[in-house]
């Protein structure tokens, strides 16, 4: 009996240890890739933070989107209708980027105030927008009416 | 006048349902046997008047009645048909008509099989299954009703969203749906054990076919999803840990610990409290999954712009029947007894790692699916998880899971020696290890440590799962006892662990992604092979017009492939989709999505190789096949007969304690 007590006090206590040092690894994952998002407003406010990635919404204001022939590396710029920023990202675009259609790019800021995207994300019906793009245009639009 | 009709039939169903709810449990609790037989009655009427409603949608589909405003939204007439039946789950409320009509039909599957079982226990299983589809069916006649009319009626429909107009659309919500709702009959029986207070192991005899059935529509739902999503929206990843994937994942998870806890709970009569916690674990995960999805708070291909009141209803709902299941454990479940203990190395002590591993892993996923929202909820930032932090948190659990499966399926029930475990599989392991370190370098010329040590518990599983058929091929020796079924589905289902995670290392590690602008004319090399971008062309299709570039893919001067990715824009939405050309083999998936026109006759392209992706989707079909098997197991028909007509007394469980 008190063999088995003892196993058995063993295997609960490998278990909490298990739980305990996978709970730290989770936890030090999750705050190694947690992303932030900001608006063009919080950008030029400096709360973004340089060197880290992050999510940046906003519209792609129209007549911005600049690409050299035949080259992958294109340019656009990103609004919340209160501030904007230049976005520059290479590679395939999702289906529906568009001029005048609201997207979220993931990339880091430059020291120069630019911002350079690996990835951007658009809408997935002609209905949708994200709701953090719609949130950052909500409370740009009050931003400007104070 | 029809549609009216659909709705008036939802109603009728919503009284039956209630009449379903209330009176055979309470026939239960008062031993009315006359109460009780309306069970049976009522799930069937149920089933026949939603099945009604849900013929009615499809006619209103099929016949182009836009004055239906769910088919005004969601079709459209130049849909092919296959698509405007698919349709009928494209939107919101008619993928809850979905819900309603596979919870109906599960309801009815129980009435119809359970003729064996105690009337008391069947009376309150279809009970909970009741109390369930009342509140689905209140939630779709309050807040979301698809027989809503649109006067006067649109001249022609908003089309179907291109991305869904894909033959998967027919099969990926039914088979996931089948999978998730399924979870309400464990979940019922976890219930109606509790009210009975009884629980046996016959109760996790009759429990468990359902529990496998679930879950290997769960399995193979995902599985489509994830495929679907390779080729069709995910510019060729398998696995995005998108909180919508994350919320069909999490069920699942739930599922694996339920049917592996049930085992032990059949076998030995062990970790009763823990079969009927994860039961109501797995099905409140599936009322979660449906909360995140349709209640508009989480944006993805997979919801729908809905209205808060939904979302609130949902959580009432999630809050009433998981917060109702788990006072009612509380209050219950410390009684259940237990019939025996296990010694540390055993098939029980296996099952309770598996089932740690596996709950540790939900956690996992859960903070990260829901943390985001939750600090959105408080107006305290917006932020996302990213999917290296899901890949770490998984393989935390994932990697000591799957060295423990090979060992486990080992292992004897109750104890064995540590010793005889070791020398049975001793070979195993050094196979594993010596063929997983070579592998990855024989194949590829470079590997980390960690794809090594994937590649070796891969094989590890793969092996130890065939070591048993094997050896008795090999042997042939008539001494051995016959594989069961069941232990065929083991077997089975966890060669498909073994394979998937070969598959997921494999492809994971060395899959080359590159994105490229060229011109028609065109060659270039990659991979081994030679791409030659042959030319540009523009085509109309039944709804859309295309746009089609033409690759030749050439190995060491001969052909291997020619492949036509295509841009298509959908005529009624004006949205353009991506249909990728993927060129599939055992070893590996060559990918090509066509981009844009970058100007001077260039177009972007993004091409992918991928190795062994095919085992990503095998693994898993696999495992469903083995859950079938398992499922199928003679001994949940025979002996249910039989336990009848031993007639046991009830025991009354706790009483004395």
């Amino acid at each position: 009996m008190r063999a088995g007590r003892r196993q058995r006090l063993l295997l609960i206590g490998l278990v909490l240890a298990g739980v305990g040092l996978s709970a730290g690894l989770a936890l030090r994952a999750f705050q190694e890739n947690l992303l932030f998002f900001f608006s063009p407003t919080q950008v030029v406010a400096g709360e973004a933070p340089t060197g880290r990635a992050f999510r940046l919404g906003g519209m792609v204001v129209e007549d911005s989107v600049q690409r050299e022939p035949g080259s992958l590396t294109m340019s656009f710029v990103l609004t919340d209708y209160a501030y904007s920023m230049p976005v520059s990202y290479t590679g395939v675009l999702p289906d529906l980027f568009g001029e005048g259609q609201g997207v979220v790019a993931r990339g880091q800021l430059m020291a120069d105030g630019s911002f350079i995207a690996n990835e951007v994300l658009a809408k997935h019906d002609e209905n949708y927008m994200s709701p953090e793009v719609a949130d950052a245009l909500a409370a740009a639009g009050m931003v400007r009416s104070e | 006048m029809i549609p009216e009709l659909g709705q008036l039939a939802l109603a009728i169903s919503l009284s039956l349902a209630f009449i379903q709810a209330i009176i055979p449990i309470a026939g239960a609790a008062y031993e009315r046997a006359d109460w009780m037989a309306l069970a049976r009655p009522t799930a069937i009427g149920q089933f026949v008047f939603v099945a009604l409603s849900f013929c009615v949608l499809a006619n209103a589909f099929l016949s182009n009645d836009f004055s239906v405003l769910y088919v005004a939204y969601n079709s459209n007439s130049a849909l092919p048909a296959v698509y405007k039946f698919a349709a009928i789950w494209g939107g919101h409320e008619g993928s809850l008509l979905l819900w309603i009509m596979i919870l109906a039909f599960w309801t009815l599957l129980v009435a119809i099989l359970s003729r064996s079982l105690p009337e008391q226990l069947v009376a309150r299983v279809l009970g909970v299954l009741g109390i369930v589809s009342c509140g689905l069916l209140l939630f779709t006649l309050l807040t979301s009703n698809p027989f809503e009319r649109l006067l006067p009626a649109a001249f022609d429909g908003n089309d179907l969203n291109p991305l869904l107009q894909d033959p998967a659309m027919a099969l990926h919500p039914p088979v996931l749906y089948l999978g998730y709702v399924g979870f309400a009959v464990p979940f019922a029986f976890a219930v109606a054990a509790l009210l009975t207070r009884r629980l046996d192991k016959d109760w996790a005899r009759w429990t468990r076919p359902w529990a496998l059935a679930s879950w290997m529509f769960l399995t193979v739902g995902i599985t489509l999803g994830s495929w679907w999503a390779f080729y069709e929206l995910g510019w060729g990843g398998w696995w995005f840990w998108d909180p919508v994937e994350n919320a069909s994942f999490m069920p699942w998870l739930a599922g694996t610990a339920l049917i592996h806890s049930l085992a032990v709970t059949e076998r030995r009569g062990l970790f009763k409290s823990w079969t009927i916690l994860l039961a109501i674990l797995a099905f409140s995960l599936s009322l979660l999954g449906t909360f995140l999805v349709r209640s508009g708070i989480l944006v993805s291909v997979h919801s729908f712009a809905s209205d808060p009141a939904r979302g609130l209803f949902i959580l009432l709902l999630l809050g009433v029947i998981s917060g109702g299941s788990l006072v009612l454990y509380a209050l219950r479940a410390g009684r259940m007894e237990t019939e025996g203990g296990f010694k540390l190395v055993s098939r029980e002590a296996f099952l309770l790692l598996n089932n740690i591993l596996l709950v540790v892993a939900i956690m996992a996923v859960l903070f990260g699916t829901l943390y985001p929202l939750f600090l959105d909820a408080m107006g305290l930032g917006k932020i996302s998880v990213g999917p290296p932090y899901f890949n770490t948190v998984f393989l935390i659990p994932g990697l000591p899971l799957g060295l423990f499966v090979g060992a486990g399926m080992h292992a004897t029930w109750k104890s064995m020696r540590g010793e005889t475990l070791i020398r049975k599989l001793a070979v195993a392991a050094g196979f594993a290890v010596v063929i997983g370190a070579v592998i990855p370098w024989v194949a590829f010329g470079s590997a980390s440590s960690l794809t090594m040590v994937g590649v070796m518990v891969g094989l590890w599983v793969v092996v130890s799962a065939l070591f048993d058929p094997v050896r008795r091929l090999v042997s042939s020796s008539s001494s051995s006892m016959p594989f069961s079924l069941a232990q065929w589905g083991m077997t089975l289902a966890h060669l498909g662990v073994g394979v998937f995670i070969l598959g997921a290392t494999i492809t994971s590690s060395y899959t080359i992604e590159t994105d490229r602008s060229a011109r028609p004319g065109d060659r270039w090399e990659l991979f081994g092979y030679e791409f030659v971008f042959r030319n540009v062309r523009n085509f109309d299709g039944v709804n859309y017009r295309a746009t089609e570039g033409e690759f030749e893919i050439r190995r060491n001067g001969s052909l291997v492939t020619v492949m036509t990715p295509q841009k298509r824009t959908y005529l009624v939405q004006q949205n353009p989709m991506t249909e990728a050309a993927i060129d599939s083999g055992w070893t590996r998936h060559l990918f090509i999505a066509l981009g844009d026109p970058l100007g001077d006759g260039a177009w972007s392209l993004r091409i992918q190789y991928k190795p062994l992706i095919r085992f990503v989707w095998l693994g898993p079909l696999i495992m469903a096949f083995g859950g079938l098997l398992a499922a199928s197991d003679p001994r949940y028909r025979s002996r249910q007969v039989t336990s009848r007509v031993k007639s046991r007394p009830v025991r009354v469980v706790g009483e004395t304690v």
